[in-house]
């Protein structure tokens, strides 16, 4: 089974200031790390090659020094990389990433699976996963935590939901993205350590993936940043149990409470 | 302090570091708590490539040598000397095929020591050999095409988890330390079977068993080298093996400043950080010079074996025996600045100390390493005249 996984190279937030008065983030000097939601997405690939054969690729999509976390993806154990870079995608929005991807992944062409991390730590949109499937062509799954079965051209996995979880099934080639529930991501290993050290990659730039100049880039984006701020906690929630005459009972009761009824 | 290191070894020191804190500093109080031998963590470092690390390359092994094993042992032994131990066993349980074994021997197990899928013990200790290692009364008689080996070895690390025992036991009574032999035994071997779990003082996460043998049949191909070879295969064996746990001290001790120095930095009395007092930095400073001095000791031991040097016993003695003697006194040290805290089981101190005492102990007490370097400066003192 052959699997892309898309992995993005973020600042490690742990270790990331903000500037108060622009409320935007100190990006200068903070060190750069393989999104940690990609680390499970590349983990469960390994783990479905491991199983099933077949060869992962990991794709990104980023500046030169990006190639650092395809190395990184190499030391883990991932057979092949490749690295989407050139002047012209700079500035994309999820939008224009995710055309970029799709461009990238219609070029490595045989594929079974596209593995993502749910989100990236430092933009958390979580858009890139389902952009990128739609613009394929193809399935898409949020939050899996676990893949029961994979089976010629067909997939059952578990989707976390916040209650519980629904039991999915996909047809194949589909793109998932995964939660840090899946697995517990390996260390690299000493040999992949030292493939990547020596590891050249050649950049695919716009013109090798057949990209259209009007859907890449900062011209390709139509997100406009207006304001960044940060959400509103999540208020006070309440899950009733019972049968749905005691459900109502409480819940009347405590509306009554607030003076709300 | 900068020892030089190549590129490839600071490598290996940080793929140590990476497993010793995401895998092992997280559940190390749960293993220790519980006696559990850390299965998990010895798939990350087979994953990791780190039992392929001392494995000949022809064997499908990386072939580096003491000093990266003892860079990888210090790392592990920071977090938990119970995983060093377990890891560090097995590559003492491999010295005598790698270092005696015949071709057809390594070619069939050295491959599944490198990929993790063979973790393997070392068993020479009886109930009356220990340090007296002529006392050792397992033996193997030959029969036809198998050796019969009968007898009970003690206080085996890796008991039971290991898929190899490489086995010292007598052939030739007759014959004093030259009748004693080494085997290759198999775990699975009928009449191969083990004793209670210890249960220990420290290195709780390490598994320590009897190992009892009846009647158990092995191949003839399975004796290491010669018959009478027994004693020199095993003293050879631990003197490649000693400087490891020189680093196995080093690291524990260094472990055990890390915490307690970020403990007393945060620790206030009498309106200050206890860090500003001078008995406590002096005390510090006495722990790091004497971690820094063994680290140093180890690490030019383990050098001077992987030039090629012939005979390294003395030096070997040295690096176990200094490495060992600072662990216990630094662990000691870093319990007494964390005071009351030091002792309690919140923090791992207390761990760190307990765990520190096998060092001085196991692979020849160091009074044993006492005899062997002053017996080495006896005889190079008389040849000398």
């Amino acid at each position: 089974m052959n699997i892309i996984v898309l992995v993005k190279q973020v600042p490690d937030t742990s270790e990331v200031k903000i500037n108060r008065e622009t409320n935007t983030l100190i990006r200068d000097g903070v060190p750069s790390i393989i999104n940690p939601y990609d680390r499970y997405a590349i983990e469960e690939a390994l783990r479905l090659r491991e199983k099933h054969g077949g060869k992962v690729t990991a794709v990104t999509m980023g500046p030169p020094q990006a190639v650092e976390a395809l190395k990184e993806a190499v030391s883990l154990g991932v057979d092949d990389v490749v690295l989407l870079s050139d002047r012209a995608f700079a500035g994309a929005d999820t939008w224009a990433t995710s055309y970029a991807l799709s461009q990238g992944i219609r070029k490595i062409g045989d594929f079974d699976l596209v593995i993502a991390g749910k989100q990236a730590i430092d933009g958390d949109t979580a858009q890139v996963g389902p952009e990128t499937a739609d613009m394929l062509g193809i399935p898409f799954v949020a939050y899996i935590r676990k893949i029961e079965q994979v089976e010629g051209k067909k997939m059952v996995a578990e989707r976390l939901m916040d209650e519980g979880y629904d039991v999915v099934e996909t047809s194949l080639p589909a793109l998932i993205t995964v939660v840090k529930e899946i697995n517990e991501p390996r260390v690299p290993s000493l040999k992949g350590k030292m493939k990547a050290k020596s590891l050249k990659v050649a950049a695919w730039s716009a013109a090798d993936i057949g990209a259209d100049e009007n859907k890449i880039g900062l011209r390709g984006s139509p997100t406009q940043v207006v304001r960044i701020f940060p959400p509103s906690p999540r208020g006070q929630r309440e899950i009733l149990s019972g049968s749905v005459e005691e459900q109502v009972a409480h819940l009347a009761k405590k509306l009554k409470a607030q003076s709300l009824i | 302090m900068d020892y030089l290191l190549t590129e490839e070894q600071i490598m290996i020191r940080d793929l140590a570091r990476q497993i010793a804190v995401e895998k092992i500093v997280p559940v190390r109080a749960e293993l220790d708590e519980q006696n559990k031998f850390p299965r998990d963590i010895m798939k990350s470092i087979a994953q990791a490539d780190l039992y392929a690390l001392f494995i000949p390359e022809a064997y499908g092994g990386l072939g580096k040598k003491s000093l990266e094993l003892c860079i990888v042992v210090e790392e592990l032994s920071k977090a938990c000397l119970g995983v060093a131990t377990t890891y560090a066993s097995s590559a003492l349980g491999t010295y005598p095929i790698l270092l005696y074994g015949s071709e057809e021997q390594k070619k069939k197990f050295l491959p599944d020591v490198a990929s993790g899928k063979s973790l393997v013990a070392f068993g020479l200790t009886e109930a009356n050999a220990g340090s007296d290692a002529s006392g050792i009364q397992t033996t193997a008689k030959l029969e036809g095409n198998e050796y019969v080996l009968n007898g009970t070895k003690q206080w085996i690390t890796n008991g039971g988890e290991a898929e190899l025992y490489t086995i010292i036991a007598i052939t030739d009574k007759s014959k004093g330390p030259r009748g004693a032999s080494a085997f290759i035994v198999e775990k699975g071997t009928p009449g191969f079977t083990f004793g209670k779990k210890e249960n220990k003082m420290g290195i709780r996460a390490s598994s320590t068993t009897e190992l009892i043998f009846n009647n158990c049949r092995i191949p003839k191909e399975n004796l290491i080298s010669k018959q009478g070879m027994g004693f020199i295969i095993a003293m050879k064996t631990l003197d490649s093996s000693r400087t490891g746990v020189g680093a196995m001290g080093v690291g524990v001790a260094q472990g055990a400043i890390d915490e307690s120095i970020s403990f007393a930095k945060n620790r206030v009395q009498f309106g200050q950080p206890i860090t500003s007092f001078q008995a406590i930095q002096h005390m510090f400073a006495d722990m790091q010079t004497q971690t820094e001095a063994a680290r140093a000791l180890v690490y030019s031991v383990a050098r001077f074996i992987d030039s090629g040097a012939k005979d390294f016993s003395r030096a070997s003695a040295m690096a176990k025996l200094f490495g060992t003697d600072v662990s216990m006194k630094v662990t000691t040290d870093a319990v007494q600045i964390m005071g009351g805290s030091g002792y309690m089981k919140e923090y791992p101190a207390e761990k760190m100390m307990r765990d520190a005492k096998i060092l001085q102990i196991f692979e020849g007490a160091n009074q044993i390493q006492r005899n062997v370097i002053a017996l080495d400066m006896v005889r190079e003192a008389t040849r000398a005249k």
